[in-house]
C-alpha cells in the first residue's frame, strides 16, 4: 500500500480541510510542508502535483490530486470504513443530501467566507489594510446564507442529517477563522448556528489541526 | 409526458443549464418547469421551500428535492449510471476522482471569473445595466491565467479529467457559451490552440445543442 502524501501549508484552510479529514479518518500520511512565502507553489516541481499553483496537492502511489474537496471526496470513498463515519451511506438519496449540503459550503458559504478571512484575519497578519468595503458586502452575503443554516440547523442536527459529515467537516478552517474576528457576530447571534460551530470546532481532529500550526 | 423528473427554472440560466445538459446526455426523460424570476418566482415562499436561498435551479424526483446545479448532476449520474453517457462520471474510482478535482477546479477556478463576465458582458446590457469596466479587466486577467492552465492540462489530455467527456467538461459549457456566443469573447477560447480544440469539440455535442435550442425557444 503507498503511503499517502499531503503537500500543504498548515496556515491554508485549504490544506487545514484535507487534514482536519484525514485527522478524522485515522489515516497515516505524511505531511510536505510547501513553503509558500518563497513561492514554492509556484515552482515548476509542485506545478506537476497542482497546475493552478495551489495548496494542497495529494499523492497516493501514481495517483495524484489536487482541488480539496475533490480530495477528500476520493478518501472518503475509499476508506469508508476507517475511523469516523462521514458519508451518509444508503441510497442514492441520502447520498445525493450530502452532496447538497457540500456544494453549498463551496459555492455559498466559501465565497464569502473566504473574502472575510482574508480581509479579517490573513490581511491583518501580513500588515496590510482591511477593506471596510469588501467586509461590509461580504458579511451581508454571508448573513444571508446563515439564516438559511439557522432554519436548516433548528431541523437537522448537523447540515446533513443527524450526525457529522463531510459537509460540515468542510466549513471548519473558514469558521475558525471567522470566530477569531469581527464576524464571529454572524454567527453567535443565531443560535442553531452557533451550537453547530461550537459542536464541530470542538472536535479532537480539529485541535490537532491546531497542534499542528504550532509545530 | 409524465416524468418524476422536474428541473425548475430558466433555461437561459447558467446553472439551469448545467443541468439541462446533464439529464439529456444521459437521456433521462425530465419535465421543465418555468420559474418567472422578473417576477420574483424564485423568492416565493413555494419556491423557497424546494431552493432555500431562492436561485434556480431545483430538481425534484420521486425520491428527493434537490439544489445546486452540480450536486444535481452527480445525484442523476450516480441514479441513472446505466442510461445514456455511462462515462459521464467515470466507470471506476479513479476516473471520477479526476473528473471530481476537474469540476471542483471548474467551481473554484472558472466559474467566480467567467460567471462575472458573463453577467457584466452579456446579462448586464439587456438589463439595461451599467458595466463595471474595472471588474471585466480584473476578471479577464483571472480567467486568462485559468485558461493558460487548461490550455497546458489539454496538450496532454484530450478533455479535462481524461479521454472522455465528462461531468468536467459539461460543467463548463453554460459559461463559455455566454462568452463565446453573447459577450463576444470566443477569442480567449479560440486564441489558445488545445482549449480552441476542446471548446469546439464540447460545443459541438448534442446535448448542448439541444440545451442552447431550449433556450433560443423560451426567448
Amino acid at each position: 500500500m503507498s503511503v499517502m502524501k499531503v503537500h500543504g501549508n498548515s496556515f491554508s484552510t485549504s490544506t487545514q480541510r484535507v487534514l482536519a479529514f484525514l485527522y478524522e479518518k485515522d489515516i497515516e500520511f505524511q505531511f510536505v510542508n510547501v513553503d509558500m512565502a518563497a513561492g514554492e507553489h509556484k515552482s515548476e516541481n509542485f506545478l506537476l502535483l497542482n497546475p493552478f499553483g495551489q495548496v494542497p496537492a495529494f499523492e497516493e502511489g501514481d495517483l495524484k490530486l489536487f482541488e480539496s474537496r475533490a480530495i477528500t471526496e476520493y478518501i472518503v470513498q475509499e476508506y469508508n470504513d476507517k475511523g469516523t463515519q462521514l458519508l451518509l451511506p444508503g441510497s442514492n438519496k441520502t447520498m445525493a443530501v450530502l452532496q447538497l449540503w457540500k456544494e453549498v459550503e463551496a459555492h455559498r458559504f466559501n465565497p464569502p467566507s473566504t473574502k472575510l478571512v482574508f480581509e479579517l484575519h490573513y490581511k491583518p497578519f501580513f500588515g496590510m489594510a482591511t477593506d471596510t468595503a469588501v467586509v461590509e458586502e461580504s458579511e451581508a452575503e454571508l448573513a444571508k446564507v446563515l439564516d438559511v443554516y439557522e432554519a436548516r440547523l433548528a431541523q437537522s442536527k448537523y447540515l446533513a442529517c443527524d450526525h457529522f459529515t463531510l459537509a460540515d467537516l468542510h466549513h471548519l478552517p473558514n469558521v475558525h477563522y471567522l470566530m477569531g474576528s469581527s464576524a464571529k457576530k454572524l454567527f453567535d447571534s443565531r443560535p442553531h448556528v452557533s451550537a453547530w460551530v461550537a459542536d464541530i470546532m470542538a472536535r479532537p481532529a480539529w485541535s490537532k489541526v491546531l497542534d499542528k500550526q504550532k509545530q | 409526458m409524465a416524468t418524476p423528473v422536474k428541473v425548475h427554472g430558466p433555461p437561459l440560466s447558467t446553472a439551469v443549464s448545467r443541468v439541462l445538459a446533464c439529464l439529456i446526455e444521459k437521456d433521462v426523460p425530465f419535465q421543465h418547469v418555468p420559474v418567472n424570476m422578473a417576477k420574483g418566482e424564485h423568492k416565493s415562499p413555494d419556491f423557497l421551500k424546494i431552493q432555500p436561498f431562492g436561485q434556480v435551479p431545483a430538481f425534484q424526483d420521486e425520491a428527493i428535492s434537490l439544489f445546486e446545479s452540480r450536486a444535481i448532476c452527480r445525484y442523476v449520474c450516480e441514479k441513472y449510471a446505466e442510461n445514456g453517457n455511462k462515462w459521464l462520471y467515470g466507470t471506476n474510482p479513479l476516473a471520477k476522482a479526476s473528473i471530481d478535482q476537474w469540476v471542483e477546479a471548474e467551481g473554484q477556478s472558472f466559474n467566480p471569473p467567467s460567471s462575472v463576465l458573463v453577467f457584466q458582458l452579456a446579462f448586464a446590457p439587456r438589463m439595461n445595466l451599467k458595466q463595471d469596466q474595472s471588474l471585466i479587466s480584473q476578471n479577464e486577467a483571472k480567467l486568462e491565467k485559468v485558461l493558460e492552465v487548461y490550455e497546458k492540462r489539454l496538450g496532454e489530455s484530450r478533455f479535462l479529467a481524461g479521454d472522455d467527456f465528462s461531468l468536467a467538461d459539461l460543467s463548463h459549457l453554460p459559461n463559455a457559451h455566454y462568452l463565446a456566443n453573447v459577450a463576444d469573447r470566443g477569442e480567449m477560447f479560440t486564441s489558445k490552440k488545445n482549449v480552441g480544440r476542446w471548446w469546439g469539440e464540447i460545443s459541438s455535442r448534442d446535448s448542448w445543442k439541444k440545451v442552447v435550442e431550449m433556450q433560443k425557444q423560451s426567448t
